[in-house]
């Protein structure tokens, strides 16, 4: 069995997915871990659905996470995270921000969003954490720091040191909005 | 040694740097344009975007043949457009050494084929290096340089969407500084290809791969790595990890160089095997040659020629075990993506649409125009085929049915390889309609510059093109300027243009909404009064991301973080229901 760890990020095109999975990947790298990550740039961005890949582990190889094996889905949106569920393991965990973008079919009004997603999530994978994402980055000072939220709410999910979090958004958050990500950072640690 | 995380297009635009690239020209298309972008940051290459592959390859040459190190890149139906100059550089050779990355996407993640460049390799008689991981990009590009000088020959780097935009660590290298300074050396024989050279050249072509397949069976980019004995895998590429996710037990044979194979080195690994995979995406481009030497291999019969592997999609085919996939279930709508807000492009599609116009459309953002609710596009081909389209169909049609096409093409595709059908159209006198949707940037890609932008890769000004000019020069009568987020202008010159019995073409104004160089000025979002809102939901059929249908109070509303109040929506109300924010 190799130790190679798989997190799986979904979510909507402009949420800020990549920024997070660069800093996750960052991360690990810094932790001594081969990494890898992938994801797909070009239509998924305008507004399209959009995932990535991390992997971490002493020898990485394929850069997707071989079908059936993430252990962590971390999601941005409620029904990206239904569509991704079936590529977890068994007792694989999930961390969904508690928010709902509704796709063109939904916005025409030609069909309804799914509704009880997260009882749902919760029924399949008991290791659920619900954040919610948009309160917190409201607190933090600004609405685009969900995706930073989020990643404080997974850091305490991961056997990483809290200091390499925090140089890792020093070196990648552009300096005049790194105050207001540290402090999402630090409203997501402690969300639950 | 700086230990970095970089995608597979960072590592080549590193590559080339420290392989001391001078020279690197490239037409944007996913998924190689980041390798020029990035080539920007190395203040030592000259780096430029052409208005196509042809012009990339061919300035590429040209550098190449002053004597300088010179990178080109592309996707892979790039190399459709500029395999002219591909296939006869491969006689000529090169001075300074030539790189050529193609890169292709199985899948169709974004492009409108399938299709596997290797054989492009093997067509051209171009050798080809084929890289599994970051590391790889940047050694093999590297490697391509010295091997293109070292046996006078353009060498291609295939990459994948899968290396493109995986990231993984890679060491860095320092820039190569011993070079040979570039200079005028004439050399006809070599480089002018009459017949009389070129049958020459032919023969060395042949002498060229024959030497390199015997170098190939040295290198260590064609390496074996030893598992328990009971099978062998021959692979190359990103298929490579698979194998080694799939069956971490197996002799692997992984090969850097996909073209000329090393034939002695497979046969010697073949020789211990009972049980031999290829395992390759695409064609079976490695497994035909194996077996063409003889030899018995296991391959597409078990893994599929379409779509891309993936770890599941390998187990799946070599050992039945059934691998999970997305829930796809109607239940959970789709997301596919939109037009962003306040895109130039929507209104025009959605006046398509209600003139009934039978589309012959082109590549680009507006080929979204093809969804629901706008659902008027009915052709799309390849790059600049919309006008050639449009002549065509036409010269089958009634008089009634010619009125109602309308080729529709984006800027930067109308100087890729429209202007051509449009020259075509006015010379051969067809009735046609076109529209040419100017929105100064090729911005499908992720907003790169190109002869409409006024702007340089390197973010320099320059001479903008005129294409009401251009148009008419080649012969267009009939040249209306149109600003998009005027509808009712839009419907007006959209049929009257259509009526026409002589080649028309209606050129739009508004820039991309995501070029902030020339955004329109900062605007106030709408938002739906829902006392003058009737529910008709007229609004809908522009499908702008930023309006929902509320089911429960049956209304539109708007969402005003993302308006970027264009006011096209304002216009599809009767009911004058959409209000400025104040
Ligand atoms: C031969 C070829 N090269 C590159 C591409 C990638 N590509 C797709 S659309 C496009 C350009 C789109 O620009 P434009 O026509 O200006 O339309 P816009 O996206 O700006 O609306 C490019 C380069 C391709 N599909 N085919
Ligand atoms: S990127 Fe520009 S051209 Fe493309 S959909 Fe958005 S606004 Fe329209
Ligand atoms: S003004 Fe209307 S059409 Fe334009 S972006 Fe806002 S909601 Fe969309």
């Amino acid at each position: 069995m190799s130790d190679v760890k798989n997190i799986l990020l979904a979510g909507v095109g402009g949420q800020g997915i990549l920024l997070a999975s660069e800093v996750l990947s960052e991360v690990m790298m810094m932790d001594g871990k081969d990494v890898k990550k992938n994801e797909i740039h070009g239509m998924s961005q305008r507004g399209g659905s959009v995932t990535s890949h991390v992997r971490y582990g002493e020898k990485v190889y394929s850069s997707i996470i071989p079908e059936g094996e993430v252990d962590i889905l971390f999601s941005f949106e409620l029904l990206e995270t239904c569509r991704y569920l079936p590529l977890l393991r068994e007792n694989g965990q999930v961390i969904v921000n508690n928010l709902k973008i509704a796709p063109p079919s939904v916005a025409l009004g030609k069909q309804a969003y799914p509704e009880n997603l997260t009882e749902e999530i919760s029924k399949q994978f008991p290791a659920t954490t619900v954040v919610n994402g948009l309160d917190l980055a409201l607190e933090a000072g600004n609405p685009k720091t969900v995706n930073t939220v989020l990643l404080g709410a997974l850091s305490i999910m991961l056997d990483v040191d809290y200091e390499l979090w925090i140089k890792a958004l020093n070196k990648m958050v552009p300096a005049r909005l790194l105050d207001i990500n540290l402090k999402a950072f630090e409203l997501g640690r402690n969300a639950n | 040694m700086q230990k970095v995380i970089l995608s597979g297009n960072e590592a080549i635009a590193r590559g080339a740097y420290e392989a001391g690239v001078l020279v690197a020209s490239a037409y944007p298309g996913t998924p190689s344009t980041e390798i020029l972008e990035n080539t920007t940051q190395y203040k030592e290459i000259d780096a430029s975007w052409a208005p196509n592959e042809k012009v990339a390859l061919e300035v590429g040459i040209g550098s190449c043949f002053g004597g300088a190190r010179s990178l080109v890149t592309m996707k892979h139906v790039g190399v459709n457009v500029a395999a002219d100059p591909l296939f006869t550089l491969s006689y000529t050779g090169v001075r300074g050494g030539l790189v050529l990355v193609v890169a292709d996407d199985p899948e169709l993640h974004s492009s409108q084929n399938e299709q596997d460049s290797r054989n492009y390799a093997k067509f051209s008689k171009v050798p080809m290096f084929e890289p599994a991981d970051s590391q790889e990009a940047l050694e093999f590009t590297k490697l391509g340089f010295d091997a293109s000088e070292q046996f006078d020959t353009p060498i291609f780097l295939r990459s994948t969407t899968r290396i493109s935009h995986s990231k993984s660590i890679v060491t860095l290298g320092d820039r190569k500084q011993d070079l040979p300074a570039p200079s005028l050396e004439r050399n006809a024989a070599k480089l002018v290809m009459l017949p009389g050279n070129a049958r020459k050249r032919h023969y060395d072509v042949e002498q060229r791969l024959l030497d390199m397949e015997d170098w190939a069976c040295n290198q260590s980019f064609n390496r074996i790595e030893k598992g328990t004995g009971k099978v062998g895998v021959i692979t190359a590429g990103v298929s490579y990890q698979y194998v080694k996710e799939v069956m971490p037990d197996a002799d692997v044979l992984k090969i850097g160089l996909v073209y000329p194979l090393p034939k002695q080195m497979i046969r010697d690994f073949a020789a211990n095997y009972e049980t031999l995979y290829v395992v390759e995406e695409l064609d079976p481009f490695i497994e035909e040659q194996v077996k063409a030497m003889g030899i018995n291999v296991i391959g597409k019969e078990k893994i599929s020629i379409c779509g891309e592997l993936t770890p599941g999609r390998l187990q799946q085919g070599l050992f039945d075990k059934a691998a999970p996939t997305e829930d796809n279930s109607p239940e959970l709508p789709p997301r596919p993506p939109n037009m962003c807000p306040g895109c130039p492009h929507r209104g025009v599609f959605m006046e398509l649409n209600r003139a009934k116009a039978y589309v012959t459309g082109d590549i680009g953002c507006y080929t979204l125009g093809f969804l629901p609710p706008l659902s008027a596009m009915d052709t799309c081909v390849c790059m600049g085929a919309s006008i050639g389209n449009a002549t065509g169909i036409s010269k089958v049609l009634s008089e009634e049915d010619q009125r109602k096409v309308v080729a529709v093409i984006g800027d930067s595709t109308f100087l890729h390889t429209g202007i051509n059908g449009l020259m075509d159209m006015v010379y051969n006198q067809s009735a046609s309609t076109v529209i040419i949707l100017d929105n100064r940037i090729t911005a499908m890609t992720g907003r790169q510059e190109n002869p409409t932008s006024g702007y340089m890769l390197n973010d320099l000004e320059t001479y903008r093109i005129d294409m009401e000019q251009l148009c008419k020069v080649v012969g267009v009568k009939h040249v209306k300027i149109l600003d998009p987020y005027d509808i009712k202008l839009t419907r007006k010159t959209i049929r009257e243009e259509m009526a026409r019995t002589e080649t028309s073409v209606i050129i739009t104004t508004r820039p991309c909404m995501l070029v902030p160089r020339d955004n329109m000025d900062k605007r106030m979002p709408l938002y739906v009064e829902h006392d003058k809102c009737t529910g008709c939901k007229a609004c809908l059929r522009l499908g702008c991301p930023a309006i929902t249908w509320d089911e429960e109070n049956k209304k539109s509303n708007i969402d005003k973080i993302i308006c970027v109040g264009c006011k096209v929506c304002q216009q599809t109300c009767g009911f004058d229901a959409f209000l400025e924010c104040e």
